[in-house]
């Protein structure tokens, strides 16, 4: 059970104080509630180039991490399709710092050319390591682009092409940092050495005089049911041919999250998962095989992609892959396998925990899809979840018409 | 009026006395020595079993390596998927990895199932039979995995590095093969694991909530099996005479991995200690001068680090990055610059402070959890250290001078002492 105590600011920042005396250390958790999906088709990959300017210096601090790091301290950030989260973790005696550091840059950055002129260059070079050097790179965004048509989840965090980050302005800059980084559209979790009386003093002195804002109402175009099937091949200097296919679920919130969660556990959690097992072991198809999903806040994708063996065909992979799928839609799971995957995430749960950080970024996830506390009921939310259920969930959403197949094949 | 110009007062964190919670010991009927730490609030474990088995005994190339990935994939009463349902069933997870000197068998679970997943890991160690046809597929998958990582000029590049270092025949700079994993036979692989595994005496770290009656459970499980200590062979270093390479992997690359690096001795030496303090000046964390120079003003890569490898026999100090093929040359020349004004000018006390603060905040958080503390605890036990080289860490953080600092740099951050290395 994680205890946490929570309070509004007048300007509507919203603050959670999750108390830990066992550790000496402080965590401050600040997540901005936009992601890559609130941005313009145009001007893709702003919100993580953002995340990147933000450490560039402040309108009364010239420099972020300089301060932090005298202070015992270390810190990094993250973007999302959905959201951008900041977390930093310091000695408490040196919590104030925190406060006058991350309050400073909510209240305005420096906007500097040189910082983005550099980031602008650093986000490039991340673009080349992570998705153009690297064989298979470029698969998921061939992939978002096949299975959404209207949603912004059709493009990738890190943005749809190198030109968009290259061509970003300043204005542009100003105008998303004043739109989305003010407190009516922030959460802060403060964890750790710290109790709520202090906590309360210090984000009215460092946060409470900063302008609300105008509160940022997501509208973004909801993606049409599919009904017919996607295909797309490509060839690509790669050694082996890779299958990837995704079929449009359910978003976080709904009700049916635990039990499509719970599903990509039977199929691809691990070394007794059956996807593994029948078809990389059995069969020998796939010389490895996965299925996830990214708990996206909109309609997401459940996701199987695997590495096909050498010299099999792919329609054959597919098939094969299409047989697991028919027997958790005709066959409920076992009474032991549900309990398997139930067990599997009660125990990721705890060890999640562990860490006062990753407990503070939990809670302001949870604030932010609606309430704190619901992190506290997760484990019964899986609990509760029953073979028809996942049976019926495989049904629902692994249909044929659903799906987006991508052949991503090796060119001789 | 809030002054926001004004920084809050700090509490400098080299002021801190940090204390380094202890390790029980205790040791089983058979002599096997259990280090444990009984710390953290979450009802989960870590249990580490550390063999004499890394690859430094082989004398065959991937046969150590293949023998710790083969534990768990099949034993004379179980098959593979029997063994992967015994572990999952209680959402815990078995890993096996395999290192220079020694192997691991390392199971994460909650406290209440470890009665139930000890019987599980002693028939992994004493009746695992390697069975033909996972080595089969073993071979097949690896050398598939293999061939997509050949495509990445990193994977390349550190692979190198290392046999310029050491030696392509020495146990830290060997690597894979297709041809290598063509060459794995099981008769050869079942005397290793028998002399190994089965014959050999491990150590045991277990770290987290534990439960009443776990060590006897411990001596239950693994104190009646045979245990011979075993002596680490020690293999020639042949380094490389050539010190600069460019080597072209990919045609159509838009970045070369730059991997550069000098020898460096082991945790032992007194230079040890003191040079993670200039490292970290140099390379070793986010406001770092490589960072500073080569990310945060020329925006040349996505990121750039340097350390000292964390080997048992013998160290080396590695300065690695991605950066854009056109500027791959800019960026050497900028760490040779960075390296030239670490041995010209004493740094900065103002950046001196910095970097001990930051080190001993770090160090204060990482005291944090049982699984870091038992982490820190089995890397000073495996390099046969012991308390006193984390209280020197402290002194020397929080006393070292500028001048010091100076002395070490022009000792080893000499550009002739460096291999070279891009990859494109």
């Amino acid at each position: 059970m994680i205890q946490f105590d929570r309070f509004t600011l007048s300007n509507g920042l919203r603050v959670l104080v999750h108390p830990d005396p066992s550790t000496p250390m402080a965590v401050v958790n600040v997540l901005y509630n936009v992601g890559a999906r609130d941005e313009d088709p145009q001007h893709t990959g702003f919100a993580h180039l953002f995340e990147h300017l933000m450490f560039g210096g402040s309108l009364n601090i010239p420099e972020y991490d300089e301060p932090l790091q005298m202070a015992g301290g270390e810190n990094n950030a993250y973007t999302t399709n959905d959201l951008t989260n900041y977390y930093l973790q310091l000695p408490a005696d040196n919590l104030e710092t925190a406060f006058w550091l991350e309050s400073d840059r909510m209240l305005s950055l420096a906007f500097s050319e040189k910082s983005l002129a550099t980031q602008r260059k650093v986000v490039c070079e991340e673009f080349k390591e992570n998705y153009l050097n690297k064989p298979y790179g470029d698969a998921w965004h061939k992939m978002r682009e096949l299975a959404y048509q209207v949603h912004p989840y059709r493009w990738m965090t890190i943005g749809k092409e190198l030109s968009h980050i290259e061509k970003a302005t300043l204005a542009q800059v100003k105008t998303f940092f004043f739109k989305h980084y003010t407190p009516c559209n922030a959460i802060v979790v403060v964890a750790g050495a710290v109790d709520t009386p202090c906590v309360k003093k210090l984000a009215e002195k460092w946060f409470g005089d900063i302008p609300s804002g105008v509160r940022y109402e997501r509208s973004l175009p909801a993606e049409p049911v599919q009904t017919a099937a996607r295909r797309l091949s490509i060839e690509a200097p790669v050694p082996l041919d890779m299958l990837c296919k995704t079929w449009h679920m359910g978003a976080r919130q709904d009700l049916s999250y635990h039990a499509t969660d719970l599903l990509t556990d039977i199929l691809g959690g691990g070394a007794s998962s059956r996807l593994y097992h029948a078809l990389v072991k059995e069969q020998q198809l796939f010389s490895s095989i996965d299925c996830y999903h990214f708990a996206s806040s909109d309609p997401g994708l459940l996701t199987i992609e695997g590495k096909l063996v050498k010299g099999v065909a792919i329609e054959k992979a597919e098939h094969a892959l299409h047989e697991q799928l028919q027997k958790v839609k005709d066959d409920l799971i076992s009474q032991s396998e549900l309990q398997k995957v139930i067990n599997k995430t009660e125990s990721m749960i705890a060890f999640e925990d562990m860490s006062v950080m990753s407990r503070a970024a939990s809670l302001a996830y949870y604030e932010l899809l609606g309430d704190a506390s619901d992190m506290n009921k997760e484990l019964s939310k899986y609990e509760a979840v029953t073979a028809e259920a996942i049976r019926e969930q495989a049904r629902t959403i692994c249909r044929e018409e659903n799906s987006n197949t991508l052949h991503y094949l090796a060119s001789n | 009026m809030l002054n926001r110009t004004q920084a809050p007062p700090i509490i400098d964190a080299i002021q801190y006395q940090l204390h380094l919670k202890p390790v029980e010991r205790a040791t089983l009927d058979n002599g096997t020595p259990v280090y444990m730490i009984d710390a953290g609030a979450e009802e989960v474990l870590q249990l580490e079993w550390v063999y004499p088995a890394g690859n430094s005994y082989e004398t065959q190339n991937l046969v150590a390596a293949t023998v710790n990935f083969l534990l768990r994939n099949g034993t004379s009463t179980k098959t593979a998927l029997q063994i992967n349902e015994s572990v999952d069933y209680y959402g815990a997870y078995l890993n096996r990895s395999c290192f220079n000197e020694q192997a691991l068998m390392t199971l994460h679970c909650m406290s209440k199932h470890v009665d139930a997943l000890l019987p599980v890991v002693r028939e992994l160690v004493t009746d695992s039979v390697l069975p033909e046809d996972e080595l089969q597929l073993y071979r097949q998958n690896m050398k598939q995995r293999l061939e997509v990582n050949l495509r990445k000029a990193d994977f390349i590049a550190g692979r190198l590095i290392d046999t310029y270092l050491f030696g392509s025949d020495h146990p830290y700079g060997k690597y894979s093969s297709a041809a290598a994993f063509d060459a794995l036979e099981r008769s050869t692989l079942l005397p290793f694991y028998e002399r190994h595994y089965r014959q050999a005496q491990p150590m045991l770290f277990v770290a987290g909530k534990i439960p009443k009656g776990l060590l006897g459970q411990l001596n239950r499980y693994f104190g009646d099996l045979p245990g011979s200590a075993l002596s680490c062979p020690v293999h020639p270093l042949v380094r490389a005479t050539q010190k600069k390479y460019r080597i072209s992997n990919d045609p159509q690359g838009v970045q070369g991995a730059i991997r550069m690096a000098c020898p460096f001795p082991n945790r032992h030496h007194p230079d040890f200690i003191p040079t993670q303090l200039l490292n970290a000046v140099f390379g070793g964390f986010f406001g770092s001068r490589l960072m500073s120079n080569i990310r945060e003003d020329k925006g040349y890569t996505y990121g750039i680090h340097s350390y000292l490898l964390n080997l048992q026999q013998e160290s080396a100090w590695m300065i690695s990055t991605e950066a854009g093929v056109d500027v791959t040359e800019a960026t050497l020349t900028e760490i040779y610059r960075e390296m030239e004004r670490l041995r010209n000018e004493p740094i900065g006390e103002d950046e001196l402070l910095l970097v001990r603060n930051y080190m001993m905040g770090g160090l204060l958080g990482d005291l944090d959890g049982p699984f870091q503390l038992m982490g820190r605890w089995k890397n000073l036990i495996l390099h046969g250290m012991d308390e006193k080289y984390f209280y020197d860490t402290i002194e020397t953080i929080k006393t070292a001078s500028a001048m010091d600092l100076q002395t070490l740099a022009n000792r080893y951050l000499q550009p002739d002492a460096f291999y070279e290395l891009v990859v494109v």
